[in-house]
């Protein structure tokens, strides 16, 4: 199943141009029990023929146990963006980001290749006085179209910190996940497993949910 | 599986803020594209300050009345928005919102919320609108937990459940349609009779697991941790009965995104901003077009049309202070 055709393939080449130092997409996959590992690989490696500057990693939860705890990898499909050291730099991609998803993973490779627009001072400094470590999910579904707005603010502000973590968690591929945080709507932002809102909420409104994790 | 790519113009140039624009619009709905578009070609020195690019069609399956394309979703149709607009180099400052516009000497200033701002000697405002919340009891309670304001976006989460549309305009019966090809069950409520076109009501009806009520109200949203279903009221009998539902899509209209004008600008009893036949407000050099203003019937063409208008009458005005 080819997820992209001649068109997007078009169209992807010439956002990728733009491109400004190397991206690895560290797929992390499981031999048992993952529906949609096969087609995510699939999906990456579709996009990594796109550009010189992406490259793929396929890696197993099991047998790569070091370095999913690195990134923090729980479940299976899972796409880490690395960046040119092959660090990890806190975005993540939990399922098949597909559908309106594509909207925040194009964006995300452009992030992590440094090819992304600074954020405006004020913000910068609220990121830069963080203290202590952040986590944020946010979940989706692939017909949403403003999920993606959301997923983008999150990983932008993981690229910016070096303390928050983000991703994006597909609630239908993680029902039991999506259960535990009664998601009925999306997109619907999880900070530490504990405060949370619901909607693309301009950047303020995740920073005001982040600041109350450092108290 | 397929892919909906809408990367919007990434390339968009950026609006500048050292930089007195001779237009700044204030929103990014069909009626600040179309006025973004008319306003350029004028050869006016025009930028877009936007929240959601596209607006709300964005959140609509289908546009099966827009002249010109006999189908499209939503977001194909903001996609040729956009795309056209974007070939013109227009300027965007995407993802912020305005707090308040002030009129300083000749200029308006446009503040954003995060504390930057922008220059222009005159703006059009088309911030266009939200949904409109039913207002009864455990609505905001259950936010997120059930009641739920975008039936594409969060219907999937509603797989083989039983689920409630509220409203009878096209919103809430397309929502109908769109939620009956995924819950067990749909039921439909509404307070007075449909007003949808009939053409959407037939196929709404065509679905096995639909069921409306109407002349029925909504009285107020129940459950525990998460919502169990609805409570309602028959009209004519007062009869009043518990439906069933883990969700509420709540469909019944809309409300203007005018808070950050309030003060400035002349509103309706609806908050809606008063214009006249020139897209004009109380304000001189502030014009305003689309689903926040006043005009009757909120549909994507005409709010493009008004678009239009606003910035053919700016460029007058921008002429006469030349």
């Amino acid at each position: 199943m080819s997820l992209l055709n001649a068109q997007i393939e078009e169209q992807l080449r010439e956002v990728f141009a733009d491109m400004k130092k190397d991206v690895t997409l560290a797929v992390f996959t499981e031999k048992t029990g993952c529906e949609t590992c096969e087609d995510t690989v699939a999906f990456m490696k579709e996009i990594e023929a796109l550009s010189d500057k992406i490259h793929l990693e396929v890696l197993d939860l099991e047998e790569h146990k070091d370095r999913a705890e690195a990134y923090n990898v729980v479940m299976t499909p899972s796409i880490v963006l690395l960046n040119d050291q092959k660090s990890y730099v806190g975005i993540k991609f939990n399922g098949i980001p597909a559908g309106h998803e594509i909207n925040s993973f194009i964006p995300a490779i452009l992030e992590v290749s440094g090819a992304g627009e600074a954020l405006p001072e004020t913000f910068m400094k609220t990121l830069n006085s963080l203290e202590k470590p952040v986590n944020i999910k946010v979940f989706v579904t692939l017909s949403c179209p403003h999920c993606a707005g959301a997923v983008q603010k999150a990983h932008k502000l993981a690229l910016e910190s070096g303390l928050i973590d983000a991703e994006m968690v597909e609630a239908q591929t993680f029902y039991d996940l999506s259960e535990k945080f009664n998601v009925s709507s999306v997109p619907k932002v999880v900070i530490n497993d504990q405060y949370e809102f619901v909607g693309n909420q301009p950047l303020e409104i995740f920073l005001e949910e982040i600041a109350k994790t450092q108290a | 599986m397929e892919l909906k790519l809408n990367l919007g113009g990434k390339k968009d140039k950026v609006l500048d803020l050292s930089k007195t624009y001779d237009l700044l619009i204030v929103g990014s709905g069909p009626a600040g594209l179309n006025a973004a578009l008319y306003a350029k070609r004028k050869g006016l020195e025009v930028g877009i300050i936007g929240k959601k690019s596209g607006g709300q069609v964005l959140d609509t399956t289908s546009v099966e009345n827009y002249l010109g394309f006999e189908f499209k979703t939503g977001e194909d149709l903001v996609k040729e928005f956009t795309s056209h607009v974007s070939s013109l180099e227009v300027p965007v400052l995407k993802d912020v919102e305005v707090s308040s516009i002030v009129k300083s000497e000749e200029l308006f200033e446009i503040k954003l919320t995060h504390g930057e701002s922008a220059k222009a000697r005159a703006v059009i405002i088309a911030t266009g609108s939200k949904p409109r919340r039913l207002g009864v009891k455990g609505e905001d309670e259950y936010l997120g937990k059930g009641v739920a304001y975008c039936a594409i976006c969060d219907g999937p989460l509603f797989e083989g459940l039983d689920v409630v549309v509220a409203g009878g305009g096209n919103s809430a019966v397309e929502a109908a349609i769109d939620l009956a090809k995924i819950a067990a069950k749909v039921t439909l409520v509404h307070r007075s009779q449909l007003r949808a076109d009939q053409i959407v009501i037939d196929k709404l009806k065509s679905y096995e697991n639909v069921d409306i009520r109407l002349e029925t109200e909504i009285l107020e949203v129940k459950g525990a941790a998460l919502m169990s279903g609805v409570l309602t009221k028959d009209k004519a009998t007062g009869e009043e009965t518990f439906i069933d539902a883990n969700g509420l899509f709540v469909e019944i209209g809309y409300l203007p995104n005018s808070t950050f004008v309030k003060g400035l600008l002349e509103l309706n009893p609806r908050d809606e901003i008063k214009i006249n036949t020139l897209n004009e407000t109380s304000v001189p050099g502030i014009f305003a077009a689309g689903d926040v203003t006043d005009i009757p019937y909120k549909q994507v063409v005409i709010s493009a049309a008004e678009g239009a208008k606003a910035a053919l009458t700016a460029n007058d005005y921008i002429n006469r202070l030349k």
